[in-house]
């Protein structure tokens, strides 16, 4: 059958710079480049080029950029290009669309139409070079009220297990097999030296990281991959992750060629079998099944770890949240429909969930409604793209943020959505050995920890700037957003004024 | 007044800078107003004549189990609603207008009252709420829905008085220097904006509460969240309500000492608790977690008035002034040590309060009590309603 796809990409090589030196060619695992002795040159096999940009950055004369495949579609807005392309992969495959990272369809990001507040001669805004400026946050249950003996300085009451946070942002689940042991790595030895947490995902704990443990999350999704009692107690928090923002409603499957030997004894499955987690948990049909499993917990990790509970944005999130919490959850997770995926079916991941921040806000307010706002912690994940998100997040009324795509980026990761192939080439999101070598994990680790230390400052500046000096203050405190470009729906979910109100 | 009117108190936020002053002593023993008038009035560059006040305690001997409602009216119909609502819920003692002066810088003042009052004992009972909170509701149901009407203050054996116009010319309205009180608190405002609302002036009162404040608190929007949960209606938009109700939710709902309240207020920065033996750390840390959101962050002095004293408090960083000095029993707050100094020139122990550490005046005889009573809070909702013994059977024990 003749193969109607067109390439999406087209390297553009300058010859005159190029010394045909081939680190091109060794560095595409895609097979894009091939130098012809014959024809004295190298070629390039646009086709199969996914502009990961590793070749680009590689190339020691810069010589190389990728640009989109000239082909222009018909000019309808309707029928683009991208859904003839689409069509015709389908009706060569019969088969679902596959699609990795976030949602890239042009729908509102809400974060880029809220602004931060800042101080000016009615209070004084604060330096941090020269104040205390807290960004410390405790995730986990709380007492509404506490008990103390105030002459002993004691607390009577018992409090619920809590973990702490030097920042106010975590790594989000990315399991051993979406992405390698050396990126699993770098990211528990970042949060090691950040003082915050990576999540295992739903891959189990490679004893490599056992190490990190206690700067891990555990998570424990549909598939229970990994998971037993010494995985439960290894982590500081267990996490049940019900549903991912990418995609909603679905499970996940790992094909049986990325379940290699470490796969494999880590999720505890047989080599080369596919790890296929199911859409729903099979022992979570309601609400009140969900509160055994969250107590199921507890009691495997005698009540001494908070369990939070992830669910994907989705269109009755903040009644959602609300049973949550009734049902025992000490963290909500919520993850929007930008959310990155090592795989997903294309049209769930195009079409299916909602921006975090109308869920965040909405949940927020709802918990704040029921009175139980304060007995819990919030978490927003789904696309943190900088600093100024994480203190958009936090003033919406979320206590953290989860980060996934950010800390990929700072490794290598160019967004080019290829994760499902298992051939990146910056050693990421594969498990062929030859690509994960090309990851150093303590060099990327120095990298995300640079990422996240560049943007505390920037978070202590900007509540330095609106007079703030504890992250404390700054959760939930609405006024200091304002939005642009919204309609009063908009506002009014978000529970901001309008800028110049 | 020609124009369009301005915006009201609680429709729009509007940041004030302020001077405040408190004069208490701690024998219990009670003094005209003239003292407060002179501190504050030598402040005068610090109001800008659009908000002034005053709170006094023990200005009410004769009727001090009843609860004092200071009520302005800006209309009949008002009064007359408000009046029916009162009789409904409330037994009244005695009702009469609160006696002025006419000062020629005051200009439209509202129709002024007080009424001396107990809960009714049936829809108090009904109600399933203690006193405090009943009445409480009641307040808050007056200010948000009875146009017209506010609640200046509704202690007992206290009251507010307070107004638009420069806080000296405000007291000669209200005449203070006829009342004796064991302690006076004084606000003189500085609003960015002209809202010209008798009920938004300051001192900011709930039941025995008052707060003179003097900044703009950056969390604020973070504090009201946090309380609107527990039933608290932020109408008037103002630090000073919010910086009340924590107070009230803290203290009186949660049972802690005033002086705990101020603490979780200000809390301990991270790197000093890190600095802290375990078992403090672990107090203050549970403390920081559990009221998270009761942390008050940016510039303020307050001055909190109560029926057991006095509680001045700085912003943790200290970016406010306040004074305080000492003279045997007689104990002297305010932004300026000048404002001190004019009313008790050989005033001791003057000195600035610390950032983030209340400084608490109480009348000896709490100070007695409190010193032998249990260091554990208890919860509002724990104790038994006092107006429930006697009325419901007992529950059968062990039952």
């Amino acid at each position: 059958m003749l193969d109607y796809m067109l390439p999406r990409y087209k390297v553009l090589r300058d010859a005159d710079a190029c010394v045909q030196c081939g680190v091109c060619e060794r560095s595409c695992s895609n097979e894009v480049h091939r130098v012809d002795g014959e024809l004295g040159r190298v070629v390039a096999d646009h086709a199969r080029c996914v502009n990961c940009q590793r070749c680009v950055v590689m190339c020691p004369t810069q010589a190389l950029a990728i640009a989109n495949w000239p082909q222009v579609g018909n000019g309808s807005n309707n029928w683009t290009l991208d859904y003839l392309q689409d069509i015709a992969k389908q009706a060569q495959t019969g088969a679902v669309l596959l699609a990795s990272m976030g949602n890239p369809q042009p729908y509102p990001v809400y974060w880029d139409h809220l602004l931060l507040n800042a101080s000016q001669v009615t209070n004084p805004s604060i330096d941090p070079l020269r104040e205390p400026m807290e960004t410390r946050v405790f995730l986990g249950g709380r007492p509404d009220a506490l008990k103390v003996n105030e002459r002993e300085r004691a607390v009577l009451t018992d409090m619920p297990p809590q973990i702490k946070l030097d920042v106010p942002l975590m790594f989000s689940a990315m399991s051993f097999g979406s992405i390698s042991l050396n990126a699993q790595k770098a990211l528990a030895m970042a949060a090691r030296e950040l003082g915050t947490y990576f999540n295992t995902g739903e891959g189990g704990l490679h004893r490599d990281l056992e190490a990190y443990a206690d700067h891990a999350i555990v998570q424990v999704a549909s598939g229970r991959f990994g998971v037993d009692p010494h995985y439960l107690n290894a982590g500081a928090a267990v996490e049940i992750k019900i549903g991912q923002g990418a995609k909603p409603g679905i499970g996940g499957h790992l094909p049986g060629e990325k379940i290699d030997g470490e796969v494999s004894r880590t999720r505890m499955i047989p080599q080369g079998t596919d790890a296929i987690s199911p859409a729903p948990h099979h022992d979570i049909y309601s609400i009140e099944d969900l509160r055994q499993l969250v107590f199921s917990l507890k009691e495997a990790t005698r009540y001494a770890k908070p369990v939070a509970v992830k669910i994907a944005a989705v269109h009755n999130v903040a009644a959602i949240a609300s049973g949550m919490v009734r049902a025992g959850a000490d963290i909500v997770v919520l993850d929007g429909f930008r959310g990155g995926t090592g795989a997903a079916p294309k049209r769930i991941r195009d079409n299916v969930g909602i921006p975090v921040e109308l869920a965040l806000a909405a949940v927020d307010q709802r918990l704040r409604d029921e009175g139980i706002r304060s007995t819990v912690s919030l978490v927003a994940a789904g696309s943190i793209r900088s600093s100024a998100d994480v203190v958009r997040a936090i003033a919406l009324g979320a206590d953290a943020v989860y980060c996934a795509s950010a800390p990929l980026v700072a490794l290598g990761c160019h967004q080019c959505q290829d994760c499902s192939s298992g051939k990146c080439n910056w050693g990421i999101a594969t498990q062929r050995p030859e690509l994960t070598k090309r990851l150093n994990p303590e060099i990327a680790a120095e990298r995300v920890v640079n990422l996240v230390r560049g943007w505390n400052h920037e978070i202590q500046e900007m509540m330095g700037g609106m007079g703030i000096n504890a992250v404390d203050s700054l959760r939930g405190n609405r006024l200091m957003l304002r939005g642009v470009g919204l309609n009063e729906k908009e506002l009014e979910i978000l529970g901001v004024k309008y800028a110049g109100e | 007044m020609g124009g369009r009117d301005a915006l009201r108190e609680g429709a729009v936020r509007i940041p004030s800078g302020c001077a405040i002053a408190g004069i208490m002593d701690r024998s219990g023993q009670r003094h005209d107003g003239s003292a407060i008038l002179k501190s504050i009035a030598l402040m005068h560059d610090r109001s800008n004549g659009l908000g002034g006040g005053f709170a006094a305690y023990g200005i009410y001997p004769e009727y001090k189990d009843l609860y004092a409602f200071h009520i302005m009216y800006e209309s009949k119909e008002a009064r007359t609603q408000t009046e029916a609502y009162l009789d409904t819920y409330f037994m009244s003692e005695k009702q009469e207008r609160i006696p002025t002066e006419n000062v020629r810088s005051i200009k439209n003042p509202p129709d002024i009252w007080r009424y001396f009052l107990v809960p009714h004992p049936v829809r108090l009972n009904m109600s399933e709420l203690d006193e405090a909170e009943y009445t409480m509701q009641h307040v808050f149901h007056i200010n948000g829905h009875i146009p017209g009407a506010f609640v200046a203050s509704s202690g007992k054996d206290m009251g507010a008085f307070k107004g638009v116009g420069y806080p000296e010319d405000i007291g000669e309205f209200y005449r203070i220097g006829d009342y004796k009180a064991w302690a006076w608190t004084a606000h003189g405002r500085f609003p960015t904006n002209t809202p010209g609302w008798w009920g938004g002036a300051h001192p900011f009162t709930l039941l025995n509460w008052s707060i003179v404040h003097n900044g703009e608190i950056s969390s604020y929007d973070a504090n009201r969240r946090y309380v609107e949960q527990f039933g608290y209606e932020c109408e008037l938009q103002t630090d000073t309500e919010v910086i009340t109700y924590l107070f009230d939710l803290l203290s009186r709902r949660h049972g802690f000492s005033q002086e705990m309240a101020a603490h979780i207020m200000t809390a301990n920065a991270w790197d000093e608790i890190d600095r802290m033996d375990p078992e403090r750390a672990r107090f203050e840390t549970a403390l920081r977690i559990a009221y998270s959101s009761a942390l008050v962050n940016g510039p303020f002095s307050v001055i909190l008035g109560s029926d057991e004293g006095l509680l001045a408090l700085n912003d943790r960083l200290k970016l406010r002034a306040l004074m305080a000095a000492e003279k045997g029993s007689m104990v002297y707050l305010a932004s300026e040590q000048a404002a001190i100094e004019i009313v008790c020139p050989d005033a001791e122990n003057v000195r600035a309060i610390d950032g983030g550490v209340p400084f608490v005046v109480q009348l000896d005889e709490v100070a007695r009590r409190k010193s032998t009573a249990s260091a554990e809070n208890v919860f509002a909702k724990d104790k038994p309603h006092p107006h429930e013994v006697g009325v419901l059977p007992n529950r059968r024990k062990g039952a």
